[in-house]
């Protein structure tokens, strides 16, 4: 009898491990997309001011992309945090967009006008972009730098964090 | 029929994922009122919890039952009595990552009945805060006295001990946008004096009168009880539950308890609620009303708590929500009342009070009613 | 080996593989910015745990059933 080193059987296998590990390390792949280094995906979404806003349009400037929604408690305390934020490096060449991921942009209008805000606020009511940003948590927050390239992410708000966002905005800014 | 997690995973629903997230500061001042079956019992009872630091939450709860009692079993052996029952509970919560571990001590002081608590559970949200799991462990000491009266003095008799231990498991899962889903379990372990000293079994002598002898339970017993609840939100803003559980015991006693529940919002400010609650029980292996000669059985007893009956309720509640101006760390608060109207009927316990023919006395029914009134504050 | 065993082992080592890499391939399906109807308020199980605990204390000292009810409680003499 002849030896079958490589058998049909050891074929069909190492073919569907290799089909196996494909797929694990596409999964895994695309599970950090969203990671300091990574390029931040372009986007483009209407906003408040009744314009559409692309990512694209910011470049050179230090973006700040926080995903939030008015029923979401910690993102209604984040706010006036992000204001005072944006005012202090508005001038250094800073932005900071306000993601708002509800389906109905009705109850975030009613939480805005109780507590304005001057940057500009985008809609993404087909959750597009939070699908395309992996947003597991909210508030979720993506520091990008001039380049267009994300540098520090963050999940959840807790008082006192805002402290880290300003370390990290200063040193992006002054690249 | 609430898994007690469930609270802790909605609050980190709100908040980051990959954390769970401590109960929400408030204060609430309730006063609940019983009005059924010859009894009235009225009282406040006062919860306030407040986080002292990022990861732990204290909240101290004081609770009064004023007594008064001229029900269907005090009335065959004794005169109407007053009485006040005090407890006071103090807890922590502690949260770490994902997981929060609750301690807490509870006691409860009334003339003939001392009992402490103590409890503690872990509770940990996982899976993107879709699910939480939750394990708790419950100890009882209870000391079980007997109030008697002679020429016009009451004076506490101490006649036994009473040991619980109890074990809880809870889920909640978060099933789609608009369903969430609650299981519970939990299992009770006591021993001891585990009767009313104030009941007595009736039985028939052989001259055919009724005569009463002491009531004789086992001295220990062990209960299971499993629960499910849904919560589902309709799209035109309101929330539908229903619940359902199952406990059985070592005494015999099968029982089931269904329920629903609607909640509707009708303006930004008011919510009303409407439930209705269901409830049946087999009677206990060594429970009768009338036993057929003195010391038929090693147990006997007459307790109502043990007799085969169901109950109904049905209930409506109003909540306002409000924002004071004053003081101004008061973020809301909500006034509130519900009323809920139980109608229990027994299907073998009598009421010989009311007296009759052989075979004529009916069968004990009541209506009662439950109002509570009450505010609470978040800050 | 067939070709359903082929797809097996494929499914299975996509699991390990994910396992291994900390990743796995199930994924929550109510995505946190999807949670806008179950943080209301009204989807809460326990909105009032003073009244709810009290209600269950209420059914619990007239009832031969206890627990599963999400309270802890104490106990007490009442008859």
């Amino acid at each position: 009898m002849k030896p079958m080193i490589f058998g049909h059987r050891a074929i069909y296998a190492a073919r569907a491990l290799a089909l196996g590990l494909a797929l694990a390390l596409s999964v895994t792949a695309s599970a950090a997309a969203i990671a300091p280094g990574a390029p931040a995906p372009s986007f483009q979404l209407h906003s408040s001011a009744s314009t559409d806003l692309s990512l694209g349009d910011l470049k050179g400037q230090v973006v700040l992309i926080n995903f939030w929604a008015s029923w979401c408690g910690p993102c209604r305390q984040e706010m006036p945090v992000l204001e005072q934020l944006y005012r202090k490096y508005k001038a250094a060449g800073f932005t900071l967009l306000g993601v708002n991921v509800e389906p109905k942009s009705a109850d975030a209008e009613g939480f805005l006008k109780s507590t304005p805000v001057s940057f500009p606020i985008l809609f993404d009511p087909d959750s597009k972009v939070s699908r395309l940003y992996e947003v597991s948590g909210m508030p979720s927050t993506v520091i990008l730098d001039r380049t267009g390239k994300v540098r520090y992410v963050h999940h959840g708000y807790k008082p006192g964090e805002e402290s880290e966002y300003l370390d990290q905005i200063r040193s992006l800014v002054r690249e | 029929m609430r898994p007690r997690t469930v609270t802790a995973a909605l609050f980190a629903l709100t908040a980051a994922s990959h954390a769970a997230v401590l109960p929400d500061d408030r204060a609430d001042l309730l006063w609940h009122d019983w009005d059924g079956g010859g009894v009235t019992v009225q009282g406040p009872s006062i919860l306030v919890r407040k986080s002292v630091t990022d990861s732990l939450s204290l909240a101290a709860n004081y609770y009064v039952d004023m007594i008064s009692s001229a029900s269907v079993d005090v009335l065959s052996t004794a005169s109407p009595y007053k009485e006040t029952r005090k407890q006071g509970s103090l807890s922590a919560d502690y949260l770490h990552g994902n997981t929060t571990y609750s301690l807490g001590y509870i006691e409860s002081k009334e003339p003939d009945y001392v009992a402490k608590t103590g409890f503690f559970s872990i509770s940990e949200s996982m899976f993107g805060d879709l699910t939480t799991v939750s394990f708790g462990y419950t100890r009882g000491w209870d000391r079980v006295g007997e109030d008697l009266h002679q020429n016009g003095l009451v004076s506490t008799v101490w006649v036994g001990d009473a040991d619980h231990r109890n074990w809880q498991a809870s889920l909640s899962q978060i099933l789609t946008r608009n369903l969430l889903l609650g299981v519970n379990f939990e299992t009770d372990e006591s021993d001891g004096y585990l009767q009313s000293p104030y009941r007595s079994a009736r039985y028939v002598n052989p001259e055919g009168l009724v005569q009463t002898e002491p009531q004789v339970t086992p001295n220990t017993r062990t209960g299971n009880a499993g629960s499910l609840q849904l919560k589902y939100y309709l799209p035109w803003h309101a929330a539908l539950d229903g619940n359902y559980r199952l406990y059985h015991d070592t005494w015999g006693i099968l029982a089931h308890t269904v329920g629903a529940g609607y909640t509707q919002p009708v303006s930004t400010d008011w919510t009303l609620r409407g439930s209705v609650r269901y409830y049946r029980q087999n009677a206990a292996t060594f429970y009768s009303d009338l036993f057929p000669f003195e010391d038929s059985q090693n147990f006997m007893s007459r307790d109502r708590e043990l007799a085969q009956f169901h109950d109904l309720t049905l209930g409506v509640g109003a909540s306002w929500l409000f924002h004071p101006g004053w003081p101004r760390w008061i973020e809301k608060g909500t006034l509130n009342l519900s009323y809920n109207r139980l109608h229990i009927a027994y299907d073998d316990f009598h009421n010989w009070l009311v007296g009759g023919p052989p075979g004529g006395v009916p069968l004990y029914a009541y209506d009662a009613s439950v109002t509570q009134f009450f505010i609470s504050f978040w800050y | 080996m067939t070709r359903r065993g082929v797809g097996l082992l494929a499914v299975v080592a996509t699991v390990a593989a994910g396992l291994l890499c900390g990743c796995s391939p199930l994924q929550p399906w109510v995505k946190p910015y999807e949670r806008e109807h179950l943080a209301d308020p009204i989807m809460s199980f326990d909105p009032n745990p003073v009244s709810d605990t009290y209600l269950d204390h209420v059914f619990e000292v007239r009832e031969g059933a206890r627990g599963a009810t999400g309270s802890v409680g104490g106990g007490c003499g009442c008859n």
